[in-house]
């Protein structure tokens, strides 16, 4: 009998071990995104028995740098959150074969912008590879409490860069702080101005980057605010190459006037700052052409190496769902990528109210946002011009190159890594 | 129980006595080298050729894979890619403008930081030989940045350097003018070369060290009786007797510094600019950092490195044997 329970057991077991499902799920947080997909996976958990969700908590580091390269070797999690779509979509997994036609119509319907981003290269033109869980916009964010001090009035939204600079400096100089303006050293943050000043970024063929009368005009005014000390020079001249660095710990230490980063500081704002400051953001900032921002955001995608796509693609609808968003979005502090949400908001969980403000303002701007912004974001090699960017334009700033040279050279820069990619 | 213990030793390498003399049999004594030789050779081919060979693959293929099979050949187009330029003291006429930067950049660091670092650990290795109260304190304090992590040491001095860190509060206080001391080329490139030395040459002072104490004591007291000056006992005496030693510290200083990267990469990122941008960051930037990989164009740049090193090793070499000869 004993014997009889013992061979059962171990059947049951092994039954048990072919049947179970673990996806892994490499993900990097801003703020507390992993810690709400941890939690929220626990329902994906009890409706699919036998798969458990491992999430690998991560830096974003090694989502740009160890991720790629697992990839490519056929290694690597199941799951991961991203930004790069362009780079990473030749291993991205398609869920749409493994969904029902309502799910799929229903995340085709939520998420038709962002799924873009993904939908390039020899991807499926109407495969669904990403959930994007965080959209993200470029904006500004502006000391209030530093104006107010300076008896300086702040600029409405919608005020011209230009309106910007001058406002900034006169709050500089009147409280002594060490910076009026910083843009976050990547080409990202830089192209929605450039945009603005009317850069068309794409050439006849469709490809980047086209130096034209636009972007170069930013781009002097940029060099000429370094020059003159508008920008602070620690953010781009403190760095070589295409180094990301970010002036967030300046602006949080009241140091700075008006910083250009993106909605994803809000919740870090939110956190660190807390009433030390009264902080705003600025809305739309405008070039002579448009008031555009960049999209971006981080989304959920699933690999085509994985050993159950089901499974994968299960998830995939899961974190699509429009509660599931709200309920993580809510915790999280994000802006929806999900249209739905979009329209009827999102009821944000203990946000302050210079948060609730910020991601109101932020929410706004996007619909406004250029469709060159869109294409650029869910341009296969964005990354090329984002890292190209800073690289040249510093040694403009610094005085390597002249501003004729750099642009030359970030011309070049980018159609060599193009050409190498293909 | 010593009994017990004996035997298995014994027993233990009885086990390998009927296997190596079947093997001694069968290859014939004269190739059981191979067979001792061969654990180590595996590992270095493992570990040291197969990676050389393949860094060679990459150098003659191109795209951002990293699959062998997936990438184009291209024989030497990378290298011809690098090398192409009009002038080779002007990287503005290069096609690729920042690895010819960054090969100055090192030319200039290696320069500039080998030759201080070796005149600064001389000297503090002529004054730690001397009779001096804490001598073996002082010796401490300088031997103590060494063991420090790289980056511990860049970010010690970020904190000093950077626009409110301590160096500035100090000139602040003391009434004189503040600089951006690493937003400045100039002044950036002269603070990679200082930390450098800061951070290394209590290493080559301790080297320089034990070379002095090597030095027999009688022939400085023959010089005293003479009546000898001291500063003609250093170049007379001292510094013939510390070549061997000198030489050594020069080589392997000069390794150290054409492979330098962590430590200016955390304090400047090879900025402003490319300022302080050197030949191992450039190939981290053009491999690693940017998006899409240059896999192939990274890999060339590192042959061209490892050709320069190689050159340095052998003129060591030469020069270690020549002095042999001479001695």
């Amino acid at each position: 009998m004993r014997q009889t329970l013992a061979v059962s057991a171990i059947a049951l077991m092994a039954a048990g071990a072919a049947q179970a499902q673990e996806l892994r799920f490499m993900c990097y947080q801003d703020g507390t995104e992993c810690d709400a997909w941890s939690a929220a996976f626990a329902d994906f958990e009890a409706e699919h028995d036998g798969v458990t969700v491992v999430v690998d908590v991560v830096p974003y580091q090694a989502i740009l740098e160890s991720l790629p390269v697992q990839l490519e070797v056929g290694e690597g999690p199941d799951l991961a959150r991203v930004t790069d779509y362009g780079g990473l979509a030749r291993f991205m997994l398609d869920a749409r074969p493994h969904l029902s036609a309502e799910d799929a119509d229903r995340i085709e319907e939520r998420y038709s912008a962002s799924l873009a981003w993904a939908r390039v290269g020899d991807n499926a033109p109407d495969g669904i590879y990403n959930i994007v869980d965080q959209l993200t916009a470029t904006g500004g964010f502006a000391n209030k409490t530093l104006f107010e001090q300076a008896g300086v009035d702040m600029p409405e939204p919608g005020a011209t860069w230009a309106e910007w600079a001058e406002a900034s400096v006169a709050v500089r100089d009147a409280t002594g702080v060490d910076f009026a303006m910083a843009l976050d050293r990547t080409g990202h943050r830089f192209a929605a101005p450039a945009m603005s000043f009317g850069a068309a970024i794409f050439n006849e063929e469709g490809h980047a980057l086209a130096i034209d009368d636009g972007f170069r005009a930013f781009a002097e005014q940029f060099v000429a605010w370094h020059e003159d000390e508008t920008m602070a020079r620690d953010v781009w001249a403190g760095a070589g190459g295409g180094t990301y660095q970010d002036a967030a710990a300046e602006f949080t230490n009241a140091n700075l006037v008006m910083y250009y980063s993106g909605s994803w500081q809000i919740g870090r704002f939110g956190r660190d700052i807390g009433d030390a400051f009264d902080w705003v953001a600025t809305g739309g900032i405008c070039g002579p052409e448009a008031c555009t921002g960049m999209p971006g955001g981080a989304g959920i995608v699933g690999f085509n190496h994985t050993d159950p796509p089901e499974a994968v693609a299960a998830l995939i609808e899961f974190v699509s769902r429009d509660d599931v968003q709200a309920q993580v979005l809510a915790q999280t502090s994000n802006l929806p990528a999900n249209a739905m949400l979009q329209a009827e908001g999102v009821a944000y969980q203990d946000v302050s109210d210079d948060v609730a403000a910020a991601l109101s303002t932020f929410g706004a701007a996007v619909p406004n946002f250029a469709s060159t912004a869109y294409a650029l974001q869910g341009y296969e090699f964005n990354r090329a011009v984002f890292t190209s960017i800073p690289a040249r334009l510093t040694q403009a700033i610094v005085g390597e190159l002249t501003l004729d040279e750099a642009l030359d050279r970030l011309e070049q820069d980018v159609a060599d890594a193009i050409a190498e990619a293909r | 129980m010593a009994a017990l213990l004996r035997a298995l030793y014994e027993g233990a390498f009885n086990i390998f006595e009927t296997p190596m003399r079947w093997l001694q049999y069968s290859l014939g004594a004269h190739r059981m080298a191979w067979v001792f030789l061969l654990p180590n050779l595996l590992i270095f081919g493992l570990f040291t050729y197969l990676p050389i060979l393949l860094n060679v693959w990459y150098a003659g293929s191109s795209g951002d894979r990293i699959l062998l099979g997936e990438r184009d050949w291209v024989g030497t187009a990378n290298f011809a890619s690098l090398m192409d330029c009009e002038s080779y003291l002007q990287p503005n006429s290069c096609r690729r403008d920042l690895f010819w930067r960054a090969v100055h950049n090192t030319g200039w660091f290696v320069v500039l930081q080998v030759g201080f670092m070796i005149l600064f650990s001389l000297i503090a290795a002529l004054i730690l030989n001397r009779n001096i109260p804490l001598k073996g304190f002082f010796r401490a304090v300088f031997f103590y940045p060494v063991l420090l992590s790289p980056v511990v040491v860049a970010l010690i001095w970020k904190w000093i350097l950077q626009r409110n860190g301590v160096l500035n509060a100090g000139l602040d206080w003391a009434g004189m003018g503040t600089t951006n001391w690493l937003l400045d080329p100039s002044w950036a490139f002269f603070w990679i070369v200082f930390v450098s030395i800061w951070a290394n040459m209590g290493f080559y002072v301790l080297i320089l060290l034990a070379g002095l104490q090597a030095i027999p004591g009688d022939v400085y007291e023959a010089a005293e009786m003479d009546g000898t000056p001291a500063w003609r006992q250093l170049f007379r005496i001292t510094l013939p007797l510390l070549t061997p030693t000198l030489l050594v510290v020069m080589v392997l200083s000069l390794i150290r510094a054409v492979q330098a990267f962590d430590e200016i990469y955390v304090l400047t990122g090879g900025g402003p600019g490319s300022a302080t941008t050197l030949l191992i960051q450039y190939i981290y930037d053009v491999g690693f950092a940017t998006r899409p990989r240059q896999f192939g164009l990274a890999a060339a740049a590192s042959l061209v490195m490892a050709v320069v090193l190689m050159v340095l090793t052998l003129m060591q070499l030469a020069a270690t044997r020549k002095r042999a000869e001479d001695g």
